[in-house]
C-alpha cells in the first residue's frame, strides 16, 4: 500500500540572518507608502480561498488541550499547525526546588493515564544516579506496576479513540475494566490515580494481602473483555474504513520524526525499550512485541491491542515469580528506618533525620533513562550536583515527539481523518507540555 | 441603589431586590429550581488528571448521569455548569474565560480538584491560583484527584444551593465581567488569594 | 556501572581532533563535548557515517547550572536503532556569549519542537531554524525564559499582572504569522492591530 512522505514547508522563517526572530511584515511591501499588502491566499485551479478552522483548545476530541488550526481547502487539509502549552506548569521548574523523592508526586501527574510507570522510571532514574541495586521483589512489583499502567493507559486510548469514531459502548467497557485496576492500585498505593508509588530504592509500600488474588483473577477475566472489544472494532467495516490507510507513515520517516512506542512500531520499526535496552530484568520475561506494517491508524489500534494482551501474559509472569523478601533496598542513606527502631536507635534517628530534612543525596554527575511507557520511550534526564535537589531534571515525553509528526500525518487527510489521526497518536497533554 | 450603578468586575457589590418573596414567587422558584437541578447539563472544561476522574465519574460505576447530568455539553452554549476539571495555566486562561463568557445564565460552575480551587501543588510561574481570580466559582470540590464520589458531593452541593436560589435575586444571574484594567477581581484581591501558603512557603527554595 | 566510554569517542576524535573538546563518562552515559562551530558536523557524522549510525534523535535540551560561573550546556541525545549505542553531545556556551547554536532539524525532522522548546524554556536560538517561536507559553509572553536559574519560581510579575497579561493576549498572539498569512483571518483582526502588523510589528504586551 501507498504512502505519502511529505515534506512539511513550515511557512514564514520570521528569523533574519543571524536567526534571531524579526519582526516579519505580512505580505509585499508597497514602494510608495511603505506599508504591506496582504494578499489572500488562492488556488489557482479554482480561484477559491482557503479556510482558517481552529479546534480547541477546549473541545472534546483532542484528547485534552491541544488547539489545532487548519487550512481548509474544501474538506482537505493543506496544512496542520497544532499549539500546545495550553497545560504548560513548570514541572521541570518544580522538580529543582523538590528533593527526589518529593519530584515522585510530580511525575504521577504529567502522564496521568499511567502514573504507576512514571513513577518507576523516576525512581529508576535516580537510582542509576547512585548506582544503586534495587531488591528481588521490588523489581517484579516495579515490573507489575509498568504492564498495569500499560493496560490502563491503552484502554484510556481505546475507549477515547472509539468515541472520536463514533462508537460509544467500548469507552464504557474499556472505563469497566479501568475501574478494576483503579482498585489494585487504590488497595496498593492508596490512591487510584496519583499513586505516587515508588520511593527511590524502593517502593511506599508492600502489596498488601488478598492482592495477588485480585490481580490474577483481572488477568484471568480481562482477556475476554478486550476479545468483546476486538470484536466490536477488528472486523468492523466503518473501523476498516475509517482507520485503514489513513494517517500513514513509512519506517524511515517514523524514526526521523523521533516517533516512538506503538507509533514507532505501527510503521515497521521493531524497536521496543523494553527488548532493545531491557530493564527491571524484562529480557527474562517471555513476551512478544508487536510490530505493524503499514503505519497507519489500523496498524496502531492493532499494536495497542496486542499489546494489551502481551502485558497480561507478562503480569502471569510476574506474579508467578514474585517471592517473599525486602522490597527496599537495606541502605539507611536513601531508605528511612523502620519508626520503632528511628525511636530507640541513635543511629537509625539521626539517619531518619538526615533523610527527612535533607534528602536523598546523589553523587553529582548526569544520568538519562529511558522506559517504555505505554505511550512510547518515557526518559528522565537527571542532572545532580550532589545536593538534595536536582540541577536539571528533564521529561523527555513520547507524546510531545509524537505529536509533533501530527503537521505531516495529516496533510492531504479529509477534516475527520485529523481527528482520528490525532486519536491514533495517543497524546496526554500533562506529558507533552509539563 | 440600582443596577447603573454597580461597575461591571466589581464583584461583590449586593443589589436588594425590587420583588419581596412571597407565596407566588417561592412556588415558581421551587419549580425552577427542581427543573435546572434535575438536569445540570456540565460543560467538562477538562485539563488534566481530574479530566480523567470525570470520565471515570461518568462512566458505568459511578455514572454522574443518575444525577441529571446525562448530557456533556462541549459547547458552552448550551451547558448549564462549568466544571473545571484540572489545572489551570495562565495560557489557557483566556480560554476558559471566554468559555464562561460564551455561557448563557442560568450558569454555575464547579472548580474540581485542588489546581482549579487554588492552584494546587503548582505554586510557580505558570499556573493561575485558582480560577476564582478568573471566573466565579459556586463549588470547589478538594482533592487531588477528588474520588468520584467526592465530585458527585460536590455536584449535589451545587444543587443544594440552586435549590436555595430565588428569581427575585437580580444579583444571582449577574454576568461578572472583565472590567476596564483587564481583571475579573481587583489587583490586590488576586494577589491575597494567589500568596502562597502552607507547605508552599517555605519550598521555594532549590538548594 | 560501566566506566569505559562508547566506541564512537575514539572514531570521534580520529575524525573532528580538537572540535571534540573533552568526553565524560557519567553514570554509564557517555557525553562527549564538542564546540559550537562544528558541533552540526559532529552530530551529521554521527548520524550518517556507516558504522556510527546515530539515526534516532532521543532528546534536545538545556542545562543551567546554579553556579553562575559555570556554562549553560546544550544537550543533543542521541541513539543507534539497530544496536545499543546511545550517545550524548554537549555544547558549553560559557557566560557572556550569546546563546546561539545550530539547528537540526536538517539532519532530524524531529528536532522541530525540540528546539522550539529549548527556545522558549532558555531563550537559546537555533540558527537555520525554520520556525523559531515560542511553545509552551504564549508567543508574547514578556516575562522572559522560565528554566534559566536567574528566573524565579513564581516569576518576575505579580499574579495580578500576571493574570493581566494571561487576560490581555493580543489576537495576534493566538496565531502564528504563519497562519495569518492564511486569507480570511487577516481581515478579522481589529483595525488597530491590522496597523501594526502593516507596520511590521509583531504584537508585544506593552
Amino acid at each position: 500500500m501507498s504512502t505519502r512522505t511529505v515534506d512539511v514547508a513550515l511557512g514564514t522563517s520570521g528569523l533574519d540572518a543571524r536567526g534571531r526572530p524579526i519582526t516579519v511584515p505580512l505580505g509585499v511591501q508597497l514602494q510608495d507608502t511603505g506599508e504591506f499588502e496582504v494578499p489572500g491566499h488562492f488556488d489557482e485551479a479554482f480561484g477559491a480561498e482557503h479556510m482558517l478552522i481552529n479546534i480547541g483548545p477546549q473541545h472534546p476530541a483532542t484528547h485534552g488541550v491541544l488547539r489545532l488550526v487548519l487550512e481548509l481547502d474544501g474538506e482537505t487539509v493543506r496544512r496542520c499547525i497544532p499549539h500546545i502549552g495550553y497545560l504548560h506548569s513548570g514541572f521541570e521548574k518544580l522538580g529543582e526546588y523538590r528533593q527526589y523523592n518529593q519530584i515522585v508526586p510530580l511525575t504521577d501527574r504529567t502522564d496521568y493515564l499511567s502514573p504507576m510507570a512514571n513513577n518507576v522510571c523516576l525512581a529508576m532514574a535516580v537510582e542509576k544516579l547512585m548506582d544503586l541495586q534495587i531488591t528481588e521483589r521490588c523489581t517484579v512489583l516495579r515490573v507489575i506496576a509498568c504492564e498495569m499502567s500499560r493496560i490502563i493507559s491503552h484502554l484510556v486510548w481505546l475507549g477515547t479513540t472509539g468515541i472520536d469514531l463514533g462508537a460509544f459502548t467500548p469507552f464504557l467497557w474499556a472505563f469497566q475494566e479501568r475501574e478494576r485496576i483503579y482498585d489494585l492500585q487504590e488497595a496498593w498505593t492508596g490512591a487510584r490515580l496519583t499513586t505516587s508509588l515508588t520511593r527511590v530504592g524502593g517502593l511506599m509500600a508492600d502489596i498488601p494481602d488478598g492482592w495477588e488474588a485480585g490481580l490474577r483473577d483481572f488477568c484471568n477475566t480481562f482477556p475476554k473483555t478486550l476479545a468483546e472489544i476486538d470484536s466490536m472494532f477488528t472486523k468492523n467495516s466503518i473501523w476498516c474504513g475509517r482507520t485503514q490507510g489513513v494517517g500513514a507513515i513509512n519506517a524511515e520517516d517514523a524514526i526521523n520524526s523521533s516517533l516512538t512506542g506503538p507509533m514507532l512500531r505501527a510503521s515497521g520499526v521493531p524497536f521496543d525499550m523494553r527488548k532493545d535496552r531491557p530493564y527491571l530484568g524484562y529480557e527474562t520475561y517471555d513476551f512478544d512485541v508487536p510490530v505493524g506494517e503499514h503505519g497507519d491508524i489500523y496498524d496502531r489500534y492493532l499494536v495497542r491491542m496486542e499489546e494489551m494482551r502481551q502485558a497480561t501474559r507478562i503480569l502471569e509472569q510476574a506474579l508467578a515469580r514474585l517471592k517473599p523478601g525486602p522490597i527496599n533496598v537495606d541502605d539507611p542513606r536513601v531508605i528511612l528506618p523502620p519508626k520503632s527502631r528511628a525511636m530507640s536507635d541513635m543511629e537509625a534517628m539521626i539517619f531518619h533525620f538526615k533523610q527527612v530534612m535533607e534528602g536523598v543525596k546523589p553523587p553529582a554527575g548526569e544520568a538519562y533513562l529511558g522506559i517504555e511507557n505505554p505511550k512510547g520511550e518515557l526518559g528522565y534526564y537527571f542532572v545532580s550536583d550532589g545536593t538534595a535537589k536536582p540541577v536539571r531534571w528533564r521529561i523527555r515525553p513520547p507524546s510531545f515527539l509524537n505529536l509533533s509528526a501530527l503537521p505531516r500525518l495529516c496533510e492531504g487527510a479529509l477534516l475527520s481523518d485529523v481527528i482520528a489521526i490525532n486519536a491514533s497518536v495517543d497524546i496526554v497533554m500533562g506529558e507533552i507540555d509539563r | 441603589m440600582g443596577l447603573s450603578e454597580i461597575e461591571p468586575g466589581a464583584a461583590g457589590s449586593p443589589v436588594v431586590s425590587a420583588v419581596s418573596p412571597n407565596f407566588m414567587t417561592t412556588s415558581l422558584d421551587f419549580l425552577a429550581n427542581w427543573a435546572r437541578t434535575g438536569s445540570l447539563w456540565p460543560m467538562p472544561f477538562g485539563t488534566a488528571c481530574c479530566a480523567i476522574e470525570f470520565m471515570a465519574t461518568a462512566a458505568s460505576r459511578y455514572d454522574i448521569s443518575r444525577f441529571g447530568m446525562e448530557r456533556m455539553s462541549f459547547s458552552p452554549r448550551q451547558a448549564d455548569v462549568l466544571i473545571c476539571a484540572g489545572r489551570l495555566p495562565f495560557k489557557l486562561a483566556p480560554v476558559i474565560r471566554r468559555v464562561w463568557d460564551q455561557m448563557p445564565q442560568p450558569k454555575w460552575s464547579i472548580s474540581m480538584g485542588a489546581c482549579a480551587s487554588s492552584g494546587g501543588i503548582f505554586d510557580n510561574y505558570a499556573m493561575v491560583q485558582g480560577i476564582d481570580t478568573i471566573i466565579p466559582v459556586d463549588v470547589y470540590v478538594p482533592g487531588c484527584p477528588p474520588r468520584p464520589e467526592g465530585l458527585l458531593y460536590g455536584v449535589m452541593l451545587l444543587m443544594k444551593k440552586i435549590r436555595g436560589e430565588s428569581f427575585t435575586d437580580d444579583f444571582l444571574r449577574r454576568e461578572q465581567t472583565i472590567g476596564a484594567n483587564g481583571l475579573y477581581l481587583p489587583p490586590d484581591r488576586i494577589d491575597e488569594l494567589s500568596e502562597p501558603f502552607g507547605n508552599s512557603v517555605s519550598q521555594t527554595r532549590s538548594t | 556501572m560501566i566506566a569505559a566510554p562508547s566506541p564512537s569517542v575514539a572514531t570521534l576524535r580520529k575524525e573532528f581532533g580538537e572540535a571534540i573538546e573533552r568526553h565524560v563518562v557519567s553514570c554509564g552515559d557517555t557525553i562527549v563535548y564538542a564546540s559550537r562551530e562544528r558541533v552540526h558536523d559532529v552530530l551529521a557524522w554521527l548520524k550518517e557515517t556507516p558504522g556510527e549510525d546515530y539515526s534516532y534523535l532521543t532528546d534536545i535540551t538545556a542545562v543551567d547550572y546554579r553556579d553562575p560561573e559555570r556554562a549553560l550546556e546544550v544537550v543533543w541525545q542521541i541513539r543507534a536503532i539497530d544496536r545499543p549505542a546511545d550517545m550524548r553531545v554537549k555544547v558549553a556556551i560559557p557566560t557572556g556569549e550569546p546563546l546561539e547554536v545550530p539547528t537540526v532539524w536538517d539532519l532530524w525532522r524531529g528536532a522541530n519542537w525540540l528546539e522550539r522548546e529549548v527556545f522558549d524554556m532558555f531563550g537559546v536560538l537555533f540558527i537555520g531554524h525554520p520556525d523559531l517561536r515560542r511553545i509552551l507559553m504564549w508567543e508574547t509572553y514578556a516575562e522572559g525564559f522560565p528554566l534559566r536559574k536567574s528566573f524565579p519560581l513564581r516569576g518576575h510579575f505579580s499574579r495580578s499582572e500576571q493574570t493581566r497579561q494571561a487576560l490581555a493576549g493580543q489576537p495576534e498572539s493566538h496565531y502564528s504569522l504563519e497562519e495569518l498569512s492564511i486569507a480570511d483571518e487577516y481581515q478579522n483582526l481589529p483595525a488597530d492591530v491590522r496597523e501594526r502588523l502593516k507596520q511590521g510589528k509583531r504584537g508585544f504586551v506593552e
